[in-house]
């Protein structure tokens, strides 16, 4: 038994996703360990996005489980959850492959937004409560100082303590969108902290980055998962990153899981060099009899 | 626009250019021309006849194509542009000579023009030289104020000094006329004040949904109407005062905003925009055809006036009233300059909460969901509860400005509530500068206050003869009015954004970063 299978954060089943005739997705299984770094690997088009997008309920998967069970003893089906109940209930916050700041807000605006559940409770506005004596509620929320200003000021330290991490403090005031590309993934990673996640998912967090950037971009996520206490999914396409900080790797081809192991292991199997750097056409035949074997 | 001056161009190359290009538009114009002033249908006995006017057409194409030529050979083509002085009078650049030159000469000019036009009373040349008088003098106060304190907070000033303006104007100006009896139309100033009030907080109230949380709403005069007919059917049936009715009214509409909200939810943008023209149109028609309720298009009448805490204003004399409680003379003025600082505060209410909300949580919501969506959703946020929300705080507040509106009148139809009157509060939110609560005051002013005083600009007919009506041009205006805001200001009056929370020093953000609501 692999360590990240005794008592994995997230198990997922047999997920399956048809677009109409489509399978993009066809039968994967993997568990995502605690505290691991989980990279999710495959050529283009190999069907990790989709993937990523059923675990953070932007899709609704059509067939296969997926249970996230909290240290606490809860455990979620993320199936069938809402995509805003993923974040804000089973605590999985996810990043785009491009770049989705809110540009016409400043970057502590940003992470502002992140601890909206948080500060929405403080506020004294139920999150559910809204069908007219939400009204009611909202105007005490405005004219209410006390336990709201505290809960708020928390929540800026929180986000300072993050700009702080990501060097991006003294652009605290900036609107996002002018912050160059490198310093707008890693706030778009600090965002995703803001939010508390138990599981953090990365959808190519070093694309388009400098070698530098791209080192940097490692510590943090070596920083992230010492001090944090969190599982990180990634998908990545540069090989470098992903040897270097993954724990544990799942590769994906055409949208069939066809390898699930460490480093090592996905290094030396056939199925993913054949994945990654094809085959000429004489040697194909024989290279198909070593995969099926 | 026509290429701009290369350095290296000779003037021949220049003069050459510009005479093409005004050539060019010298065709463009007589082909729009040709119809449209070129002829006219003449009703003769034997039918309805074209009659040729050859003569206005060849001036108009004639206006267009030496317009054209001299904006290309003194503005577009030249090296020194003959508007950049005009233009540094509203920056912070450094004058050179021949700016200074060119201003004074223009300063030098019109005033020629004032004071000959006042010897042969042309009143042609006494607007022209008032105009660019005014806009250098304009222009000179602002650069001297700007030299002497450079870091004042304008916006707020602005502000401040705006309300304060509203909250004086009705007192002083009714005392400046008790004491000196200067003849000034008070009745019909403080109904405009009021009108134009009433488009403010319909503006503020729009610019929730719209400028915010950026879900482009078409119907908005729907939860107007809904809010001013709650009130006249509580008040008509059950005898229910303005006060009673006003938290009712509102709450119908914000109801009425959930209502609407559920089902447009899952549309964005041109569809959610098509939906909410629809929702609004159906309202109308509601009102139009249940006539047992509503009265259909004869509307509802004798709706009651808001009291002074339980003080009515009439002249009846015996029974306690506004003026008999206060020992005062009854004035249907007072009635009336009462109904400016209902409206007043209800607006400053509206801008108050915007304010607020804006800081709080929810207000963050909205505005990250007009910015993307999808981020929003990964974030935890509930979008459809935002939407909702953002959907009822706006239908409230336009519920409480039709309740007041139904008072005002006295009198309300289904008339009142017809897509125009949604298209008018949309423009002011856009036109403004989409989430400004100062922009949308502005435009609210400019737009509804300004198309009103060219009804009055009785000194232009000594210009343009005896049959000129300015009223008739308004739509005209307002066309040109939006064609310039859109080639100058497209992000509206007011093209920033203010962010809410800051850790160090508030910079304005730049409105071209802000998305316009695709949500």
């Amino acid at each position: 038994m692999k360590p990240w299978e005794k008592d994995p954060l997230l198990r997922v089943e047999h997920l399956t996703m048809r677009f109409g005739g489509l399978i993009a997705v066809d039968d994967v299984s993997f568990d995502v360990g605690r505290r691991d770094i989980t990279g999710l690997i495959g050529p283009n088009g190999a069907g990790k996005t989709t993937v990523f997008n059923c675990i953070t309920g932007f899709y609704k998967p059509s067939e296969g489980m997926m249970k996230l069970n909290h240290p606490d003893g809860q455990s979620f089906n993320l199936e069938r959850l809402d995509d805003h109940d993923i974040n804000s209930r089973a605590r999985v916050a996810r990043t785009f492959q491009n770049i989705r700041l809110f540009p016409g807000m400043t970057v502590l605006e940003n992470l502002m937004v992140a601890q909206h559940n948080v500060l929405t409770r403080a506020s004294g506005l139920p999150t559910g409560a809204v069908l007219g004596f939400g009204i009611f509620a909202t105007v005490g929320a405005i004219l209410h100082i006390g336990g709201f200003a505290r809960a708020e000021r928390e929540a800026v330290d929180y986000a300072r303590f993050w700009l702080e991490r990501v060097q991006l403090i003294k652009r605290a005031d900036t609107p996002a969108g002018e912050l160059p590309y490198g310093e707008q993934r890693k706030l778009e990673i600090a965002r995703a902290m803001c939010t508390r996640p138990l599981l953090l998912c990365l959808d190519e967090p070093a694309a388009g980055l400098n070698a530098r950037e791209s080192d940097a971009l490692t510590e943090l996520l070596y920083d992230i998962r010492a001090k944090e206490d969190i599982a990180i999914l990634l998908i990545e396409h540069d090989m470098s990153v992903v040897m270097r900080i993954s724990d544990h790797l799942v590769v994906l081809d055409y949208g069939k899981e066809i390898a699930d192991g460490s480093r090592e292991e996905v290094r030396n199997d056939p199925r993913v060099i054949a994945a990654y750097l094809g085959v000429p056409d004489d040697e194909v035949a024989k290279v198909e009899r070593e995969v099926r074997q | 626009m026509s290429p701009f001056a290369e350095p290296g161009k000779t003037f021949g190359q220049r003069l050459q250019a510009a005479l093409a290009d005004a050539i060019i538009a010298g065709y463009i114009a007589f082909a729009l021309f040709c119809l449209l002033l070129g002829v006219r249908t003449v009703d003769k006995v034997t039918g309805l006849t074209l009659a040729p006017r050859p003569g206005l057409l060849a001036i108009a194409v004639g206006i267009v194509v030496f317009g054209r030529l001299l904006l290309n050979l003194l503005v577009w083509q030249a090296e020194y542009p003959i508007t950049t002085p005009f233009a540094r009078l509203f920056t912070s650049e450094r004058f050179e000579r021949r700016d200074l030159i060119v201003l004074g000469t223009a300063a030098f000019v019109s005033a020629l023009l004032l004071i000959v036009g006042g010897i042969i009373h042309w009143a042609a040349f006494q607007l022209i030289g008032a105009c660019v008088l005014g806009f250098l003098a304009v222009g000179v106060v602002r650069r001297v104020i700007v030299y002497f304190f450079p870091n004042l907070p304008y916006a707020r000033i602005f502000t401040i000094g705006g309300i304060a303006f509203a909250v004086l104007f009705p007192i002083c100006s009714y005392l400046l006329e008790k004491a000196f009896h200067l003849g000034l139309p008070l009745r019909y100033l403080f109904d405009l004040s009021i009108l134009v009030l009433t488009y403010v907080m319909l503006g503020w109230g729009l610019n929730i949904v719209v400028g915010l949380a950026g879900l482009l709403d078409l119907g908005y005069v729907a939860f107007y109407a809904v809010g001013a007919y709650v009130f006249a059917l509580l008040a008509t049936h059950f005898g229910l005062g303005f006060w009673m009715c006003l938290p009712i009214a509102g709450l119908a509409a914000a109801l009425w905003g959930v209502i609407l909200g559920f089902p447009v939810l899952r549309l964005r943008g041109d569809y959610l925009a098509i939906v909410t023209l629809a929702f609004g149109e159906i309202v109308r028609i509601i009102l139009l055809n249940w006539t047992p309720v509503t009265n259909g298009p004869n509307g509802i009448s004798d709706i009651p006036k808001p009291t002074f805490f339980g003080l009515p204003f009439s002249p009846v004399a015996g029974s306690m009233t506004f003026s008999s409680f206060f020992g005062l003379k009854y004035e249907p003025i007072q009635g009336i300059i009462f109904l400016y600082y209902v409206i007043l505060g209800l607006a400053l209410i509206t801008n108050l909460v915007t304010i607020r909300l804006r800081r709080l949580p929810i207000g963050r919501a909205w505005e990250a969901m007009r910015e993307d969506e999808i981020a929003c959703r990964s974030l935890g946020i509930n979008t459809t509860i935002t939407k909702l929300t953002a959907f009822a705080t706006g239908a409230l507040f336009g519920g409480l400005a039709g309740s007041f509106f139904a008072t005002r009148q006295g009198f309300i139809s289904p008339e009142s509530f017809t897509f125009i009157e949604s298209a008018i509060i949309l423009a002011i939110v856009v036109l403004g500068g989409m989430g400004s609560q100062l922009g949308v005051a502005i435009a609210a002013i400019v737009m509804v206050g300004g198309f009103e005083a060219l009804r009055h600009t009785e000194g232009l007919q000594s210009i343009f003869g005896e049959g000129f009506d300015p009223a008739l041009y308004r739509m005209l205006l307002f066309g040109i009015a939006m064609v310039g805001i859109m080639v100058w200001r497209p992000r509206g009056i007011v093209g920033s954004r203010s962010p809410t929370i800051v850790l160090d020093e508030a910079r304005p953000i730049p409105k071209a970063l802000v998305e316009e609501g695709r949500a």
